[in-house]
């Protein structure tokens, strides 16, 4: 292998490439081609993944909401249609009886599912909002920022059901002039006023909430429109490694028992599953990660067969030169290994610039995604699928270069310099 | 590969004395070329010995025989065989390279024997850039550039006028000069005569094998 390292091998190879100029882009085309197209899928196909991570980045992603609906069965006496309302001590039930849950998290919502919103007001501006009733422990389910010199709802709040609120970014628009500090300012939320205590970012992505909502505490919530022990809805987080289909299972069938419901009535109670969902989505990104990993492997490999194809051309268009080449005294192994070499070289600088190129290409991808609205962030491709390519490629060029290396040294050199 | 084999040479006996300057002749068939290629082992005979510079020839695999083509043979075709993407220096370099001479000084060395034939100045042109007196003249430097014990020319005027043909004769008398062993293969009565010694060829055998005096093809340059 001593060769490999001689500035006298590297010399005559560079040569005989480098005068070869047409033949030499023509062949490094095919598999400059393959390695863009693999850089370029499996890095779109990542800032998919990449992208979904982060949409959900706001939210636990081992969520779901629970909410009562209306009895489609008649069990245990009652009549069927009956409506179901979820209350308090449901949540603390549910919590001591599935180990999996995290965090639970009830709430009750004016403005929103079919109730008319809120008519909010500030000095002479006015307008229509939905108004949450929340416990601090939400913001461990739905993260939310809250912009500088804020907070969000505590336990003192709740205890002493304080007439405080969270705003979002349209309330603070709409309700506020520019440049202004709502915090510590009051509004008046139908005829209570509260005082701001903190203004919500609008989260991108996946939010249960939108920028015109407005959070108030429970305790509070229930004093003012006296919904006594009523619950609009629990947000359920699962623990990480919980099977969140499981615990939805479980939720269901607990709450239908302590409800007095027909265990195989599946409409007393509504569901929605964020981890399932998910799962789902992610799962889909994986597929098209997988798939574009093939499709850029395939386009490689094509790329380095055509190579091979290539070199075996020109090993026929160079017969007379490998002929002179062995009678002037070159060994048939110092033959082969100039093809292979050249073949092993010619790929991995076509990778090298395909690489480049497709790096070029993520992040000119990266910079126009940026500011869009599209779940797609940081095509990027790991460095050991990079590596791993280089290698295959490298391979390979040696396996299709033995083709033509093979070839080369098959013909006698007497055969080589005779004229056509 | 065909399945009739044919006897080219029917058993040739003959010894070249270090410094002679050998013409084989014979008419095309005759089996010339086909006695060039087992001198310079890129053939080799049925049966036979072949003893060169003192060295038994045979049982020769091809990288042996690569090795003694470099060291022993230097090589004259009559279609020049430089390689067209190669400047005349490094063609000439290119035996040397096979020698794993580092490419300084294979350079000095083939710009040495360039000079002798007379192409200095050419040195860094492309083949295709030179007439065919000079094409010839650099594959002569080449043969020369690793310094062989013998020079086998196959046709070396074969693909040139006659005034060219006389220059590559003086060129090759010349190198004879010197005490270089050199073989020509021509078909050319003229060629022939520029060598000190005829070896006629028939069908295989050696007809007449016969000193003559030397032409000096310098008269006619």
């Amino acid at each position: 292998m001593g060769f490999l390292f001689d500035k006298n091998t590297w010399q005559e190879i560079f040569g005989s490439i480098g005068k070869n100029k047409t033949r030499t882009i023509i062949t490094m085309v095919g598999v400059l081609w393959g390695i863009f197209v693999y850089i370029g899928l499996s890095g779109a196909a990542k800032g998919m993944d990449n992208g979904f991570e982060k949409v959900f980045k706001t939210v636990s992603m081992n969520s779901m909401f629970v909410w009562g609906q209306s009895t489609s069965k008649p069990y245990g006496g009652f009549k069927t249609g009956r409506q179901m309302q979820l209350k308090l001590d449901n949540v603390t039930e549910l919590q001591n009886r599935i180990p999996e849950i995290q965090y639970i998290a009830p709430r009750i919502t004016l403005g929103n599912f079919g109730s008319d919103p809120i008519y909010t007001v500030r000095g002479q501006k006015s307008g229509t909002y939905t108004i949450n009733g929340d416990y601090p422990v939400y913001t461990k389910i739905a993260t939310k920022k809250i912009f500088d010199g804020g907070r969000f709802i505590n336990d003192e709040d709740i205890r002493q059901a304080r007439k405080v609120c969270v705003i979002g970014e349209r309330n603070l628009q709409e309700l506020f002039e520019k440049d202004e500090n709502p915090v510590g300012q009051y509004i008046r939320i139908g005829s209570v006023y509260f005082q701001v205590i903190g203004v919500h970012k609008m989260a991108q992505g996946v939010s249960f909430d939108n920028d015109g909502d407005i959070f108030i505490p429970f305790s509070t919530y229930r004093k003012l429109y006296n919904s006594g022990d009523n619950i609009g809805y629990m947000c359920i987080a699962a623990y990480d490694d919980a099977d969140v289909v499981q615990v939805e299972k479980d939720v269901k069938s607990i709450l239908k028992s302590i409800h007095k419901v027909a265990p195989d009535d599946d409409r007393a109670f509504g569901s929605f599953n964020l981890g399932e969902m998910f799962t789902k989505i992610s799962g889909f990104a994986k597929g098209l990660t997988f798939v574009s990993l093939i499709v850029g492997i395939a386009t490689i490999l094509a790329g380095v067969i055509g190579i091979g194809n290539i070199l075996l051309i020109s090993v026929k268009e160079r017969t007379k030169e490998l002929g002179v080449r062995r009678a002037l005294g070159a060994t048939p192994n110092e033959v082969r290994s100039q093809i292979i070499l050249e073949s092993v070289f010619l790929t991995v600088l076509a990778g090298i610039i395909g690489v480049i190129l497709g790096a070029g290409l993520l992040s000119l991808i990266n910079n126009m995604t940026k500011d869009l609205d599209f779940p797609y962030t940081n095509p990027t491709v790991p460095i050991p699928y990079v590596l791993g390519a280089l290698a295959i490629m490298v391979v390979l060029g040696t396996l299709i270069g033995l083709i033509p290396a093979h070839r080369a040294v098959s013909i006698k050199p007497i055969d080589a310099l005779r004229e056509e | 590969m065909g399945s009739n084999s044919l006897h080219v040479l029917k058993g040739i006996n003959f010894t070249a004395e270090a410094g002679e300057l050998v013409a084989i002749m014979g008419s095309s068939g005759s089996g010339k070329s086909t006695l060039l290629n087992i001198l310079g082992m890129l053939d080799e005979a049925d049966s036979g010995d072949y003893t060169l510079d003192g060295v038994p020839i045979k049982n020769l695999n091809e990288t042996k025989a690569a090795k003694y083509r470099n060291k022993f043979l230097g090589f004259i075709f009559q279609s020049f065989n430089l390689i067209n993407y190669k400047s005349a220096l490094e063609n000439v370099a290119l035996p040397l390279y096979y020698q794993k001479i580092p490419r300084k000084e294979r350079q000095v060395r083939a710009m040495k024997y360039l000079e002798q034939v007379g192409l200095k100045e050419w040195a860094h042109h492309l083949p295709s850039e030179l007439s065919g007196g000079q094409k010839q003249r650099v594959a002569i430097a080449r043969a020369m550039a690793a310094e062989p014990k013998v020079l086998l020319a196959d046709e070396p005027t074969g693909a040139l006028d006659s005034t060219t043909s006389y220059e590559v004769m003086d060129l090759i008398q010349k190198i004879n000069d010197q005490g270089n062993t050199i073989l020509v293969v021509t078909h050319e009565d003229d060629i022939a005569h520029m060598c000190k010694r005829i070896i006629h060829l028939k069908d295989g055998v050696i007809e007449k094998d016969e000193k003559v005096t030397q032409v000096r093809a310098s008269q006619y340059v």
